[in-house]
């Protein structure tokens, strides 16, 4: 995962040999929840210990989406340090976002496994787990609970969030909105009429056949072409600006130690 | 959102049967009208439409074919009389007393793109009646508003408002078995007969809004991720409405779909219940048993249960052999398929008689609703996107755009211009193609992988980037610069010293 990666399936700018599995195919009823952890500052997020996400370009990014109309509401969760900063730049509609710790705060991890050394989980994913296990697909509970994840006694970091861009109230939103999987039906009421005995069918645009000659295999390595190949005839290209500014040197090295008098014997 | 103007024209000829011409005519027939209706989306989105009525008499032909027996056979004998091009309306108006029309219809709606009117007293009335058919026939406001539905404003649209296929290339339908309980079932299905006999004559009259392809599968021990609950007065299984959304997630992980094709995929799931949740009846908001024992989702497909009659004798060796019953099954998917579509029938008013498309699965003028929906919504899409992509190029002052975006945003201008000329024409077919070319390209261009925002840093990231690299490096190449321009001046003063 790079950011580039990352923007590419947000924006939708993919090569078009991109498989289905790896695009977003999303459209403007499609709910989207990205949540994002790791280490963090002020207004980055760290990919893979080498790369930095900035909130200008996942804003940018989030902008693209809604000029495409690729979501309907987007929810933000992310757990790093000073997280609050990521979505200060969000400019688009329908995005809710929360944050871990605001700015100028860390966040802090939870359980430290002696045994392996490491700690295993951020505090506050660990309580936003916990409040989620208690979601069913049914339940009716709604953002303002999200909200309250976490405070500053179990987390240390305050927690924020932001709705300003949200078209509806907090209050309204339900949970199972973004995290359940509950589809929106229809019950089907009608029927079509079909006459049960008919024959097959005779499509109005019969599909052209395309006379096409046996296929088979190429040969997957052409030994005899290889070897009675004769050396293949390079064109001649003047020499590169690396190999001149070389001898540029050498030869101005050249002339100033020995006195540029030893040139009219040279030429 | 960019602003839209649009303008859709409907030819139509409505054609007044013996005894039908009503007293109050402002001139004598034949005689031609047009009457405008704006349709305004939002403050930069509008749609005229503009009906261009063309009032006649029949001919001795259509006279004849009007003294058929019902209004199927009128309709069928007028049919090879009318211009068929799409987009056009033809309506045949009756007298009041005429016995063409059962009692209590007022409206009998052919299958391909004509309509036999019962004759009301005076001009107005009439007209009043034949625009009611004709936005039955062709769009009304609320289904153009739908085809826009990403520029009406937050709010006016209700959540529950209609969430039809978007215009597309091309569509993947996947048809599904899903066995849950192999040990008490062998399931058959002639799911290539059926698709060949039923589904292809659809797909052939529909083949004029997208390329659609078919596949099929069978699922074994695949569970609907509800447990039904069982239902004492009826002694079978029941699956309540507001469970059902609950449904469908479980089972997608399974479905798979084709890596290749970006088409959205229509899934069509046929559940037979496990022996022991059988019979599994699903049942609406009031509780009462759903007859096509189906439903549907928006944008994603629809599922049907199909219960196995219980063996005769209770020792029956299992497992059971089920032949399915493909045209039921295909009656309820053919139906499904057309809901997602947005061909519903039951907006229609009640004097309304529609005759049934049949085997062909929808109307001449049901297709041409699709093709109008689709070629507004296309136009508004190639809109927004090219205006977005505008405003992308604006922001970005150093974005390179390559030869072939450019070429395909040219081609994308020159398509949606030909297809609002051709729809304020009144073709309403070349306007979609025209409209189908414009999306393509615009998607090509917008979505071209070398606009990423990402590769193209604004200038102050440069400058913040390459001065401390090069800021050290190049303070002592200034100050030897200076010491030698300070030097050849010295020079330069000296031979006028020297002397």
């Amino acid at each position: 995962v790079t950011v580039e990666n990352f923007l590419r399936v947000l924006t939708g700018r993919i090569p078009p040999s991109t498989p289905r599995s790896k695009r977003l195919l999303s459209d403007d009823r499609s709910n989207i929840l990205i949540y994002m952890t790791g280490h963090g500052g002020n207004g980055f997020l760290k990919f893979q210990d080498s790369e930095e996400i900035t909130n200008v370009e996942l804003a940018d990014a989030f902008e693209q989406m809604w000029q495409k109309r690729r979501y309907n509401e987007l929810l933000f969760i992310i757990d790093t340090c000073q997280g609050a900063s990521m979505y200060e730049r969000f400019y688009s509609p329908n995005i809710m976002a929360l944050a871990s710790s605001q700015v100028g705060e860390d966040s802090l991890s939870h359980q430290p496994d002696l045994g392996i050394g490491v700690h295993l989980m951020d505090r506050y994913t660990f309580y936003v787990l916990e409040f989620l296990e208690e979601i069913h697909p049914a339940s009716q509970t709604n953002m303002n609970d999200l909200f309250q994840v976490c405070p500053k006694s179990l987390c240390v970091s305050t927690p924020g969030h932001r709705t300003d861009l949200f078209q509806r109230d907090p209050q309204n939103v339900l949970i199972t909105d973004f995290f359940g999987s509950v589809r929106k039906v229809e019950i089907t009421a009608e029927t079509l009429s079909l006459d049960r005995h008919v024959a097959a069918f005779e499509s109005k645009f019969p599909e052209e056949e395309l006379a096409t000659e046996p296929l088979k295999y190429a040969e997957q390595l052409p030994v005899a072409q290889i070897i009675h190949q004769k050396p293949k005839q390079k064109d001649w290209h003047p020499p590169g600006g690396f190999i001149l500014g070389l001898w540029a040197l050498i030869i101005m090295v050249f002339f100033k130690t020995y006195g540029i008098k030893h040139m009219k014997h040279v030429f | 959102a960019a602003p839209v103007q649009v303008r859709l024209v409907v030819p139509i000829t409505v054609v007044f049967g013996p005894g039908s011409v009503p007293r109050d005519l402002p001139r004598p027939l034949p005689f031609r009208d047009v009457q405008e209706v704006e349709i305004s989306v939002n403050l930069r989105t509008s749609v005229m439409s503009r009906y261009e009525m063309h009032y006649r008499r029949t001919t001795g032909q259509e006279e004849a074919a009007l003294a058929a027996a019902t209004a199927r056979e009128a309709d069928a004998a007028l049919h090879p009389l009318q211009d068929t091009t799409m987009g056009s309306l033809t309506m045949y108006v009756v007298s009041e007393t005429s016995s063409l029309l059962p009692q209590g219809i007022s409206v009998y709606v052919g299958k391909h793109r004509s309509a036999l009117v019962r004759a009301v007293g005076s001009l107005a009335a009439l007209q009043a009646r034949l625009r009611e058919v004709t936005q039955v026939m062709s769009f009304t406001a609320s289904s153009i508003a739908t085809a826009l539905s990403d520029r009406v404003p937050n709010g006016q649209l209700s959540p529950d408002a209609r969430r039809y296929l978007k215009s597309s290339l091309g569509y993947e339908i996947t048809f599904s078995l899903l066995n849950p309980d192999p040990k008490s079932h062998t399931v058959d299905w002639d799911i290539e007969g059926a698709v060949n006999r039923y589904v292809k004559p659809v797909l052939d009259k529909l083949s004029l809004v997208a390329n659609f392809s078919v596949d099929s599968q069978i699922l074994y021990y695949a569970v609907l991720g509800v447990t039904p609950r069982y239902n004492k007065e009826s002694s079978s299984f029941l699956l309540s409405a507001h469970s059902l959304p609950h449904v469908i997630n479980p089972v997608e992980a399974r479905l798979g779909s084709s890596a290749a094709s970006l088409y959205p995929v229509l899934n069509f799931l046929l559940y037979v219940p496990e022996r022991s949740h059988s019979p599994l009846y699903i049942h609406d908001k009031d509780g009462a048993p759903v007859s096509t024992n189906a439903f549907h989702s928006p944008r994603w497909g629809g599922i049907m249960v199909y219960n196995v009659e219980a063996p005769v004798s209770s020792q029956a060796s299992l497992p059971l052999h089920v032949d399915v019953d493909m045209t039921r099954v295909m009656e309820v998917f053919l139906a499904q398929l057309r809901l997602l579509f947005g061909l519903s029938q039951e907006e229609v008013p009640s004097e309304f008689l529609l005759e049934s498309p049949g085997n062909e699965g929808l109307a001449d003028w049901e297709l041409d609703h699709l093709l109008w929906a689709h070629t507004v919504e296309n136009i508004a899409t190639v809109s927004t996107t090219l205006t977005s992509l505008a405003q992308l190029l604006d922001k970005i002052g150093n974005i390179v755009i390559k030869d072939d975006v450019a070429s395909e945003v040219y081609r994308a201008v020159a398509s949606v211009q030909s297809a609002v000329t051709k729809l304020s024409l009144g073709h309403l077919h070349a306007a979609f193609q025209a409209s189908k070319e414009a999306v393509t390209s615009s998607e090509r261009a917008f979505f071209d992988p070398s606009l990423l925002h990402l590769l193209y840093f604004p200038d102050d990231q440069k400058f913040a980037i390459y001065i401390p690299l090069f800021l050290p490096m190049a303070v002592p190449i200034l100050l030897s610069l200076a010491k030698i321009v300070r030097e050849t001046r010295l020079r330069k003063k000296e031979p006028t010293k020297m002397d």
